[in-house]
């Protein structure tokens, strides 16, 4: 039986389509609950209730907000461009969801385990821009036009602090492979995972997400209350429901991203609980209870200040600390605490 | 397997580039471009060569065609006119494309490569390292002066390209961020108790 899952071409496919099932149902499932706490967490910091109708404590809202997208008219405004209209919503769910092939949940508990998996995480990340680009441009109109020109630019602008924190993390790690990542964080628990030697880069790198991601403060994009939401003005219904979708997981992945590069992914914090994907969770559910708390406790950033702290501060000191960490690991200070590679193979 | 995603792939980048040429709207160009850029990674990943793949994907679909649909969405030109015109420089177009296309077939007609150079084609890589940290080595060991010289010569660029598009204008306002931030509450607001029917 193994061997037909193995060696047969149908049974890799099957295989294959088994093991993204496997990842996606539980994915969607747990991306309706993580809406709703993500909406309770905020209501709780504002001292209000969240929502608390749809069965016990609210659990089913997401399911019954899901039902509401879908059975409501799509509308097309006249005049946009009908196949990129709603090519751009499907392009954004699309990469928010193939990304997730090369995440691993436990060691070995990964779709697809190929050497370049940051690279292609990025490079996926850095297409999530067109979802937003085409369905701007698309709907005809001013508003979604500006508005998608300045999540644009934004976006960006941050995957550049972000691509250069993650080459700090390689170079400590020396693959760009996550489970040799994590794998290289391996040792006394908690204290040799990268938090520590990669200390300040955890903080600017959690920022830059919530920036590439359109989080607040930084959702300079949707600014409901000043500017016009953003680049999905014209958008309704289902095609409205992917982007939110598309959204929100690009913050899970983000969450999962965190918990690979910093937090040492499947590994157990002690030494004496076994590693697995229980911790994996808890870190990554632990990232997006920080996320939902930022929405909650920062008011909106200034665009300019937004554009301003991506190039000019963040670049600055992470290209640095790129530099930093190149000498650190070459010649080995720290008693090789920032060359990892040697440790682990 | 790997023959089907081949002519997918390829068919991907033949119509990707077909279609950037020919469709009338300026924005789907760019679309199929992008198109063209995805399936060549494709390509490259069915050789092997997944670093560059992912780094084709992420500089030319993430940077360079995001900076050209920008380009193009704000452009505001009329395209229709420019096709009208272009047809009298169709057959010069045609003149110097078909030039090209023989100095090219000229070029490979006649090309012989060495027999170590055929051998090296084969397995362009060492055996156990992957093409991540081979091009690594080459890159920053073996022409590690060309490298740097390389950018250098970027830089250089972007710095002419800098001190071209700059101005000093005095007549705008702008935003001194330190000085925004270091600036006191108590002095910047002044509470006054105004009497009805007063004023101050």
């Amino acid at each position: 039986m193994a061997e037909f899952f193995s060696d047969n071409p149908w049974g890799i496919a099957i295989w294959i389509v088994f093991t993204i099932l496997a990842l996606l149902v539980p994915l969607l499932v747990s991306l309706a609950f993580l809406m709703w706490g993500d909406r309770k967490i905020w209501a709780a910091v504002q001292m209000r209730r969240g929502p608390n109708v749809v069965g016990i404590f609210g659990l089913l809202q997401s399911f019954a907000d899901f039902l509401k997208y879908i059975v409501k008219e799509v509308v097309v405004p006249a005049g946009a461009d009908r196949f990129v209209f709603f090519l751009a919503p499907m392009v954004s769910l699309v990469m928010a969801f193939v990304a997730w092939a090369v995440i691993p949940f436990g060691d070995g508990w990964v779709i697809s385990d190929i050497n370049v998996a940051i690279l292609y995480v990025f490079a996926i990340s850095s297409l999530e821009v067109y979802g937003v680009i085409m369905g701007g441009w698309a709907s005809n109109s001013k508003y979604p036009f500006l508005g998608s020109l300045r999540s644009a630019a934004q976006m960006i602008s941050y995957e550049v602090s972000l691509g250069l924190i993650i080459i700090g993390i390689v170079i400590s790690s020396g693959s760009m492979n996550f489970g040799d990542i994590v794998r290289s964080q391996d040792g006394v628990g908690i204290l040799s995972w990268y938090w520590i030697p990669h200390f300040p880069m955890m903080f600017l790198f959690f920022i830059s997400a919530l920036a590439e991601t359109n989080r607040p403060p930084f959702d300079l994009p949707e600014a409901e209350s000043e500017l016009v939401a953003g680049y999905q003005v014209e958008y309704s219904s289902t095609p409205f429901l992917l982007f939110m979708i598309g959204e929100l997981t690009a913050v899970v992945l983000m969450c999962a991203l965190v918990s690979l590069l910093f937090f040492g992914g499947w590994l157990s914090p002690v030494e004496f609980l076994p590693d697995g994907i229980f911790w994996m969770c808890l870190k990554m559910v632990f990232v997006f209870f920080i996320f939902a708390m930022v929405k909650a406790i920062t008011p909106r950033y200034r665009y300019d200040q937004l554009m301003r702290i991506g190039w000019k501060v963040f670049l600055p000191m992470s290209l640095a600390w790129v530099v930093f960490v190149s000498f650190a690991a070459r010649f080995d200070w720290f008693w090789g605490f920032y060359a990892r590679w040697a440790v682990g193979s | 397997m790997t023959v089907f995603a081949f002519y997918l792939f390829a068919l991907g980048v033949i119509a990707g580039g077909l279609f950037t040429v020919v469709s009338r709207n300026p924005v789907h160009s760019v679309l199929w471009l992008i198109l063209a850029f995805l399936s060549s990674a494709g390509l490259f990943v069915l050789l092997g060569a997944e670093f560059v793949a992912m780094l084709l994907v992420i500089v030319y679909v993430g940077a360079v065609a995001v900076l050209f649909l920008f380009v193009v969405m704000m452009l505001d030109v009329d395209f229709a006119e420019l096709k009208a015109e272009m047809a009298q420089y169709l057959p010069l177009g045609l003149l110097i494309g078909l030039i090209i296309l023989m100095q090219l077939g000229m070029a490979f007609g006649v090309w012989e490569a060495s027999d170590v150079a055929a051998a090296q084609l084969s397995s362009p890589t060492p055996v156990d390292v992957h093409n991540t940290a081979a091009l690594g080595l080459v890159l920053y060991d073996r022409y590690f002066l060309l490298f740097q010289l390389a950018g250098l010569i970027l830089l250089v660029a972007m710095i002419g390209a800098i001190v071209l598009t700059l101005r000093h204008r005095k007549d705008v306002k702008r935003q001194v961020v330190l000085q925004q931030m270091y600036r006191d509450p108590a002095k910047a607001m002044e509470l006054k108790n105004v009497r009805p029917g007063q004023g101050l």
